[in-house]
């Protein structure tokens, strides 16, 4: 009987050493659905997708991906998915063609078909031009195509994609997002992990926030948002020297906390009606405070990993980092 | 999905989508790749990268000749009286010094690939286990045989005229690559539970180094304290030398193949399954 869910995980768990870096993930994934997982470094995020993709075993707890039991069916599990790591992984030594053409062979193609396989793809990708030559040679947003052309050299049921723009420049970025899109539209169901809140506000129809290995939140990120309560004044500022006293400015006509954003000239706060917003908005620039530009909507992720955690998402502890090392 | 105008995606140059939407439809699913076709896959990998930096091929072929000149030419006439009888001796020895020596680098190249993505992709393929590692070897065992070969030529060109002639040298050469091949799933253990490449190379030859010179290689034992002689005698790469002379001069006893033979085989059953195990689940 085929299950409507690509990923069933029941507590999960996975300890390195002394430090337990998934206690108790369940995860629900339909088929054909984008899932996010977001959380901060060090979340859990890696050694799950790791655990999924059974390239590690669970010290507790179980999954099935696509209904194969991931550690009893593991080659199974292989068979049917494909996963795009942090490192990119794809062979530096080799041309980008040689690349896609080891992994075919390896799926079990025939040399012929691995080669007709590899053109298809280094045309699909834009990396016609580049196809023999050596992957060091290769910029990041390159490297990173390659990589998710070799994950679909046999398209996979499912793909883990794992930080899939970390370190990537906007423009690829964007590449590697059209793309992801376009495995969403085929039905291709994908599990993203992210630190990025925007990835997957932008991908995903389903979120789970991860953070200390487990998961503290789950839903569609317009849930997400609501759960954090409320509608959300954004300001930004021509001058971010004045961000101060446009937080006195706020707190006094609309009688809510200000939450300052990354961006050091940006500023929000809850605000649920457009009319006392403009008023606010108003008494700005009559006390002097040049606004670049305001917009009243829901609020962004990264507000809602701070109600949701008490702690921004950037944050990182140096435990942390250590321990993902130890999972990647 | 955000509507937010700041973030929506223009259409990127670059990423074909026609083309990536036909890509993905294809939706055939081979059957899995045999055992040896995916180790025979990996070591085409190997000859690639050879192809791609000939220049790795330089640690193979310029300290054995180093080696030949050296002891041919510096202690030949002192150890066996003239540098042509030495050369007899010692060119079987250096033969199996040679491609000994560069077993350790499977266990250090196997140490840089863990540092590197790549092998994420190999384990997460349904794939033979030990494939990507017998791959690996089996290029390897290409590289074994330049190192042979050089030492070979370079030996007839200083004057060495083994008595079994061609099919001699082949076998010699077949019998040292065989026994590397054994003789690297040591060195691919190491490669896995040493944390750093240069870790790899310096325990390597702080093991191969001192088991090559307390060996038959450069010496006749005979001349050794007896304790000494005594472990030069069944140390197998003594064993493998004495083979390889016997090889190439027709005096080769069975029993000495028989043990070279069946050593290869032990250290691969013990090693062959250690390694994969621990490629599989070092996290």
């Amino acid at each position: 009987m085929e299950s409507t869910l690509a990923i069933e995980a029941t507590g999960l768990e996975k300890s390195f050493g002394d430090t337990e870096a998934v206690s108790g993930v369940d995860l629900a994934v339909r088929r054909g659905s984008v899932y996010g997982m977001l959380g901060p470094n060090g979340a859990g995020k890696t050694t799950t997708i790791r655990i999924l993709a059974t390239l590690l075993r669970p010290d507790g707890g179980e999954a099935r991906v696509l209904g194969h039991d991931i550690v009893a069916d593991a080659d199974e599990v292989r068979a049917r998915v494909s996963l795009t790591g942090q490192l990119a992984s794809v062979d530096e030594d080799l041309t980008g063609r040689e690349n896609l053409i080891l992994i075919g062979r390896l799926m079990g193609l025939k040399r012929g078909d691995a080669r007709a396989r590899a053109t298809e793809l280094l045309d699909a990708f834009g990396l016609a031009d580049a196809a023999g030559r050596l992957v060091k040679n290769y910029s990041g947003g390159m490297r990173r195509r390659l990589d998710i052309a070799a994950s679909i050299v046999v398209t996979p049921e499912l793909m883990f994609l794992d930080e899939p723009t970390t370190g990537l420049d906007p423009r690829s970025r964007n590449q590697v997002w059209d793309i992801i899109r376009q495995f969403a539209a085929q039905g291709t169901t994908i599990l993203l992990c992210t630190q990025y809140l925007d990835e997957a506000d932008q991908l995903a129809d389903g979120i789970a926030v991860i953070d200390h290995g487990k998961v503290i939140a789950e839903g569609t990120p317009a849930q997400l948002k609501v759960s954090v309560g409320g509608s959300a004044l954004h300001i930004r500022l021509l001058d971010p020297e004045q961000r101060p006293e446009a937080e006195r400015v706020l707190s006094r006509v609309l009688g809510a906390e200000c939450h300052m954003e990354a961006d050091p000239s940006s500023l929000s706060t809850s605000c649920a009606d457009p009319d006392r917003a403009a008023e606010a908005v108003g008494e700005l620039t009559r006390s002097g405070i040049g606004v670049a530009n305001f917009s009243l909507g829901q609020p962004s992720l990264d507000e809602v990993f701070l109600a949701l955690t008490g702690h921004p998402a950037e944050e990182q502890t140096p435990e942390q980092a250590i321990e993902e090392q130890q999972a990647a | 999905m955000s509507t937010d105008p700041t973030t929506r995606v223009q259409p990127t140059p670059g990423v074909e989508e026609d083309a990536l939407g036909k890509a993905l439809a294809s939706t055939v699913r081979p059957p899995r790749a045999s055992a040896m076709s995916a180790a025979v896959t990996f070591g085409w990998r190997g000859m690639l990268k050879v192809r791609h930096v000939p220049e790795q091929l330089l640690d193979v072929t310029i300290t054995p000749v180093m080696f030949v000149l050296m002891f041919t030419y510096l202690f030949g006439g002192a150890i066996a009286g003239s540098t042509g009888e030495y050369l007899d001796y010692i060119l079987p020895g250096i033969l199996v010094m040679s491609v000994l020596f560069t077993t350790v680098y499977s266990g250090v190249a196997l140490n840089t690939d863990l540092t590197k993505g790549v092998v994420d992709r190999f384990r997460s393929l349904p794939i033979w286990r030990p494939a990507p590692l017998v791959g690996a070897l089996l290029g390897d065992s290409v590289r074994y045989l330049v190192a042979g070969t050089v030492i070979v030529v370079l030996g007839v060109i200083l004057g060495y005229r083994p008595s079994n002639g061609v099919p001699g040298v082949i076998g010699a050469l077949g019998l040292v690559v065989v026994f590397a091949f054994g003789l690297s799933w040591v060195f691919t253990t190491l490669g896995l539970v040493m944390r750093a490449p240069n870790a790899v190379m310096n325990a390597g030859f702080m093991g191969i180094f001192p088991l090559t010179f307390l060996s038959n290689v450069f010496v006749d034992p005979e001349t050794l304290p007896s304790a000494l002689e005594a472990f030069v005698d069944v140390n197998p790469i003594s064993i493998l030398a004495t083979a390889s002379r016997g090889l190439m001069d027709g005096t080769v006893a069975a029993g000495d193949l028989a043990v070279v033979l069946g050593t290869a085989a032990a250290l691969t059953a013990v090693f062959m399954p250690l390694t994969t195990y621990l490629y599989r689940t070092r996290a």
